[in-house]
């Protein structure tokens, strides 16, 4: 389970998060919602602790992030995929190599054998052909394949928590439907719990069973998607609105 | 609101300007010493650093020698020419031998190699690390449960304090074969003479000397470059900044330490 309680953050005198109350339950997929630039990733990054809030608490199964130590943060964070808004996929390094090194576990990174197979069995989840799009570079991939070679890494360790930053972002309506698919074919097979921070309302009524919209700082509204659509918040109203209209939401 | 308005139209004075750079520095220094003690963690994961280490110096090595050979065989031509010409006839000529390698190895020889290697390896690893940053290839690491010190920070320092001294000792030799080469077209001093002054004054300290200075040099480019990359902000802008920084940064660095140095390690 994940808590964060009365958490705050600001950059400079720009306040992004201004006392963000948050939970997930385990085995569900909930969709964070917000306008760009309202601290969506910055809340998703505070939960692996990427980036440690001014104020307020962050717990995971129980532990708080930010009073681990070294090696115990390296522990947790072994349980928790996170798939980078660009892929965040390393340059220097083959897909195969990118996705060994989201096997958290040593003995099984150093062993060929099982990372070969676990490489194969991740590449063909996120519905990419092992033998074409193994030995290619990041920078020979289409956006969308680098999107899902980063899935591939983050589910390479067999994580617990899935938290996805964006990953329709960019992407055009066909790849964006693949990726929203593929998140919740990934919750429903892995059984993962996922956080997945967008901006893409359609995708994700698809794809979450419970959504949160952040805007101004707060968490202005949790809930399930019908919840939603019945909500009279004018915040929850003027976001989903332009989505309303469009013909694609519909139907 | 009001008073924060005229905060930002108030014109900054130099004090402020002053004051805010010190602050800056310091919180540098601070974060600098953070980062070093990162990387000192780092080296516990001996399996994660060693392979990429030898691979990083391979690549240094191997990029940098034409480089810094070339400018070494120009640094030691010219002491020799610029030694003939001072030459009037008074001195004897072995001691053009003496001034020739003691200038290379005790300064020319490490100073140089160490502003070349700034500008090749130093711009490299901040330019390799700031992209990593903006492209949150670092934080994927970190997400990872990895630590970014012992893959990329630690292989990097390590490569540049087996290669850089190795270069300058290279570069050492190069300069003196082309001083020793070049002297012979201005002045009419024999092989004999040239080794009889290079090893009259010669004393094995000197070559130690030498190799200490680089191992500090290259402890310097390469963890100022690194810590100048990872705190790379604001997308290629930022690796632009983080770049010339780490060279201007580091170069200014080896100045500072090469009097230090002078002082403690000669003054004997």
């Amino acid at each position: 389970m994940i808590t964060l309680r009365g958490v705050k953050k600001r950059f400079g005198s720009q306040v992004v998060l201004d006392g963000v109350d948050f939970e997930v339950q385990e085995g569900e997929t909930v969709a964070l919602l917000g306008p760009s630039g309202t601290g969506k990733s910055v809340l998703l990054k505070s939960i692996i602790g990427l980036i440690k809030p001014d104020a307020g608490t962050v717990v995971v199964d129980e532990k708080e992030v930010f009073h681990l130590k070294r090696r115990e943060l390296a522990e947790l964070r072994s349980h928790i995929g996170y798939v980078f808004q660009n892929g965040a996929l390393f340059d220097s390094m083959d897909v195969t190599e990118n996705v060994r090194l989201g096997i958290t576990n040593e003995e099984q990174y150093n062993d060929l054998d099982y990372v070969h197979k676990r490489v194969k069995q991740c590449l063909e989840l996120v519905n990419l052909q092992p033998e074409a799009v193994a030995p290619k570079y990041p920078a020979e991939l289409s956006g969308g394949m680098r999107k899902r070679v980063g899935i591939a890494r983050a589910i390479a360790g067999e994580p617990k928590y899935l938290l996805y930053d964006e990953p329709t972002s960019g992407l055009d309506p066909v790849n964006a439907d693949i990726i929203d698919g593929l998140v919740q074919r990934l919750s429903q097979e892995l059984g993962v719990t996922s956080v997945m921070v967008t901006h893409d309302v359609r995708g994700a009524f698809r794809v979450a069973n419970r959504l949160a919209l952040l805007t101004g700082g707060k968490i202005v509204m949790q809930g399930t998607p019908q919840e939603f659509l019945a909500s009279q918040h004018p915040q929850v109203k003027e976001f989903l609105e332009r989505d309303f209209d469009n013909p694609s939401f519909a139907a | 609101m009001g008073e924060d308005k005229a905060m930002a139209s108030r014109p900054l004075d130099i004090g402020t300007i002053i004051g805010n750079r010190v602050l800056d520095g310091a919180s540098h220094v601070g974060r600098l010493f953070y980062f070093t003690l990162d990387a000192i963690r780092g080296l516990a994961e001996v399996k994660i650093w060693w392979p990429r280490a030898m691979a990083e110096a391979w690549n240094i090595g191997v990029g940098s020698l034409f480089i810094v050979l070339l400018i070494s065989s120009f640094a030691g031509a010219v002491t020799a020419l610029q030694t003939g010409y001072q030459f009037t006839g008074s001195i004897p000529y072995y001691v053009v031998g003496t001034l020739v390698v003691s200038s290379i190895v005790l300064e020319l020889g490490p100073v140089l190699t160490a502003l070349i290697l700034a500008g090749r390896i130093g711009a490299r690893y901040a330019a390799e690390l700031g992209t990593m940053r903006v492209t949150e290839q670092i934080d994927a690491l970190e997400s990872l449960g990895r630590s970014p010190a012992s893959h990329l920070v630690v292989p990097r320092i390590v490569a540049g304090l087996i290669m850089i001294p190795v270069l300058t000792v290279l570069a050492n030799v190069t300069g003196i074969l082309a001083g020793w080469w070049s002297v012979k077209l201005v002045l009419p001093v024999t092989d004999a003479d040239f080794t009889y002054g290079a090893q009259s004054y010669w004393r094995p300290w000197d070559a130690w000397y030498s190799v200490i200075k680089s191992f500090f040099f290259a402890g310097s480019i390469t963890l100022i470059s690194c810590y100048m990359g990872f705190s790379t902000q604001q997308g290629a802008e930022g690796v632009g900044k983080s770049t010339t920084g780490a060279v201007v940064t580091s170069s200014v660095l080896i100045l500072l330490l090469d009097t230090l140095l002078t002082r403690l390690l000669l003054n004997q």
